[in-house]
């Protein structure tokens, strides 16, 4: 091992590290309202809406990101539709296209991780806001969301771990992420033990990080479900408070 | 439907060849997460910390730079083996034992945690009627914990085999002659990406299917005598 050539390459890698970032962050967000819509598709009872939902999620979920990047990025040249649309411009670019395969197909993961949670609301809770008068999109604005955030988001934060890793696919249409800077340096210097085990050391720190925001997050939405902190007030205390009534 | 135009052989043999990797990490993933598992819940404080590493570390990597690490690492390593016995020219490494071993050894990080959980889930009770009944703690572990565990673990290691299965993609990359990798070259040829990838996720997702199916299949033959109420637990 040539610790060295690690840490010159490092400002290298770190800046791969940050478009690695870049697309999970974008892939985030974009992934998640994707998601919410086909999870609440997915719920209906109407067919027209879930049996498109349950096919995309099928489909996303069934196959390999790669073959899914590569259908997007080398696929979509092959109709001349496609090459002559407005949209050229953007599907041309390996970074939207890697961008686009990413969410999609974290939407789907996290569509089903949703349906999951808002079928774990309980029941009674949502007949009770029927009761009461709310509508069905103020039910599920006020009820049936917040509580399915909550329920939701342990499996959520492993999606996310999930998607950080997935993003080193990008370097196989041409990125210069994390994985694809290491392995550019390493196509230079032919070292490439040495880098991808300095890429590797900055995924798990991210990957480490994440879990670290997660468990934060976790605590915070908990709220209410916190253990209640019971048992008998502190010894010092009692005798503070009999000394008080004694001198009083 | 597609028009494959004569490459459709040559993509099931492809398929064909997915199909082995995933099974073969499967069963060494398997056996390494078992081992890892008891090193984890050993008394050895060394040994728990070394299993603890083992899964952090192959959890919170990419499995394509886990890969790459693999072949490029095996390269140098059995190429400066090569050097030093005086052989010369340049040496170069079986995909598939690469790309399997990187595979395996994902697949048992996350088994690891799958029997970890399994074995947990096991009454304490049953292994002090044993150790009562004079078995030794290896022959109750054979006896009582292992027969269980399989039923217990099935779930969790079907959906880990769903994931690898799909990962075995990758290994393309490191140029196995696999599914996606027969695609690229019947793309190459037909200047089709979109019909063959299009067929290739097709295919995928029939393996899934497939595998799906065989779990759930396992499943209720693991489950077959207790009662539906515990057998859905």
């Amino acid at each position: 091992m040539n610790f060295e050539v690690m840490f010159d390459s490092l400002p290298e890698l770190l800046s791969g590290a940050l478009l690695t970032l870049e697309l999970v962050a974008l892939a985030i967000v974009v992934g998640f309202v994707l998601a919410l819509f086909v999870a609440l598709a997915r719920l209906s009872r109407n067919p027209f809406f879930w049996v498109p939902a349950y096919g995309y999620v099928f489909f996303f979920r069934g196959t390999p990101l790669l073959v899914q990047l590569f259908l997007i990025y080398f696929g979509l040249s092959q109709f001349p539709e496609v090459r002559s649309s407005p949209l050229w411009p953007f599907l041309r670019e390996p970074y939207w296209c890697a961008l686009l395969a990413l969410s999609l197909n974290t939407s789907a993961y996290t569509a089903e991780i949703m349906r999951g949670a808002i079928q774990a609301v309980p029941r009674g809770q949502i007949e009770a806001a029927m009761a009461t008068g709310m509508s069905r999109l103020l039910r599920l604005r006020r009820v049936v969301l917040p509580q399915a955030l909550r329920i939701g988001l342990p499996a959520y934060s492993n999606e996310v771990i999930l998607l950080v890793k997935a993003s080193s696919l990008a370097s196989t249409v041409t990125l210069m992420d994390l994985t694809g800077t290491a392995r550019t340096i390493a196509s230079v210097n032919y070292m490439p033990v040495e880098l991808l085990s300095a890429a590797a050391a900055i995924y798990l720190t991210i990957n480490f990080l994440l879990t670290r925001c997660f468990r934060g997050l976790e605590y915070l939405v908990s709220g209410d479900c916190r253990p209640v902190a019971t048992g008998t007030p502190m010894e010092t205390g009692l005798e503070t408070s009999e000394a008080l009534t004694k001198a009083r | 439907m597609l028009d494959l135009q004569g490459f459709g052989p040559m993509l099931l043999l492809g398929a064909w060849m997915t199909v082995k990797v995933a099974l073969t990490a499967t069963f060494f993933g398997v056996l390494i997460g078992l081992g890892v598992a008891l090193l984890k819940m050993s008394s050895s404080r060394a040994g728990r910390l070394l299993g603890e590493i083992y899964t952090t570390v192959l959890r919170g990597v990419p499995i394509l730079v886990v890969i790459l690490l693999f072949y490029f690492g095996a390269i140098s390593a059995v190429n400066a083996i090569a050097k030093s016995i005086g052989h010369t020219d340049f040496v170069d490494i079986n995909a598939f034992v690469a790309g399997t071993a990187a595979l395996s050894l994902a697949f048992g990080a996350y088994a690891t945690e799958v029997f970890r959980g399994a074995f947990q889930a096991i009454p304490i009770g049953q292994i002090e009627a044993a150790r009562a009944l004079g078995m030794s703690r290896f022959l109750a572990f054979r006896r009582v914990s292992l027969p269980q565990v399989w039923r217990l673990a099935l779930p969790g290691l079907g959906n880990i085999f769903l994931v690898i299965l799909k990962e075995t993609a990758l290994v393309s990359i490191v140029g196995l002659d696999e599914l996606m990798r027969k695609t690229e070259y019947a793309v190459g040829f037909t200047k089709e990406p979109f019909t063959f990838y299009l067929y290739a996720a097709f295919l995928y997702l029939a393996m899934t299917v497939i595998a799906m199916l065989i779990v759930q299949w396992l499943e209720r033959r693991a489950n077959r005598g207790l009662q539906p109420t515990q057998a859905t637990a």
